[in-house]
């Protein structure tokens, strides 16, 4: 499975993904923990993915959504930003607002 | 080394904006303030793409870092 193929499947097959540096307990860049830290905030479930273990999907993931940072944040499939917007999405309340029409399924 | 000088040069080379300040001295962290013409309509990921668009590769190869907050003319001066 390429790259492509690959990240299709994870952002799918999981309601809330971040593509990130590091994980969560150990975030290898300010805004991967930013952004770790909002959905904690957010009291939802997800999962991460350390784009430091994989070069293939580190460069991947950029081109799949057509956004040249990380940490990207998925949620049902569809891509939803990176930090800044996550932070914005935050504190307007939107972020919650989406978060929750996932746990509600 | 990149300074948010030439950053700011190298967005409005490719996006006309009303209004733009980058700052940041490290060479690769920026925090950008622009505001365009062509955000109206569109959504904060659409937005975004655009400022990413103008600055290309750059993107990929000088800058490590760009933390933005995209506004519309109108957006703009109902903040001020």
């Amino acid at each position: 499975m390429d790259a492509q193929a690959q990240i299709k499947e994870t952002v799918t097959s999981n309601p809330v993904v971040l593509y990130m540096k590091g994980n969560p307990k150990f975030p290898q860049c300010g805004f991967s923990n930013m952004a770790t830290q909002i959905l904690d905030a957010c009291n939802t479930k997800y999962i991460s993915v350390d784009v430091l273990a994989d070069q293939a999907v580190r460069e991947g993931i950029k081109v799949y959504a057509n956004w040249p940072t990380i940490p990207q944040l998925y949620i049902n499939g569809e891509f939803v930003g990176g930090s800044d917007i996550m932070r914005a999405m935050y504190e307007n309340g939107e972020l919650q607002t989406l978060l929750n029409t996932v746990a509600a399924k | 080394m990149l300074s948010a000088q030439q950053l700011e040069l190298y967005i409005t080379q490719h996006l006309a904006c009303d209004y733009i300040k980058v700052l940041g001295d490290d060479g690769t962290h920026f925090e950008a303030v622009i505001v365009s013409a062509a955000f109206v309509g569109k959504g904060m990921v659409q937005q975004h793409q655009l400022v990413y668009a103008a600055l290309g590769d750059r993107m990929r190869a000088e800058i490590h870092a760009l933390s933005m907050k995209t506004y519309t003319p109108e957006q703009w001066e109902n903040k001020a």
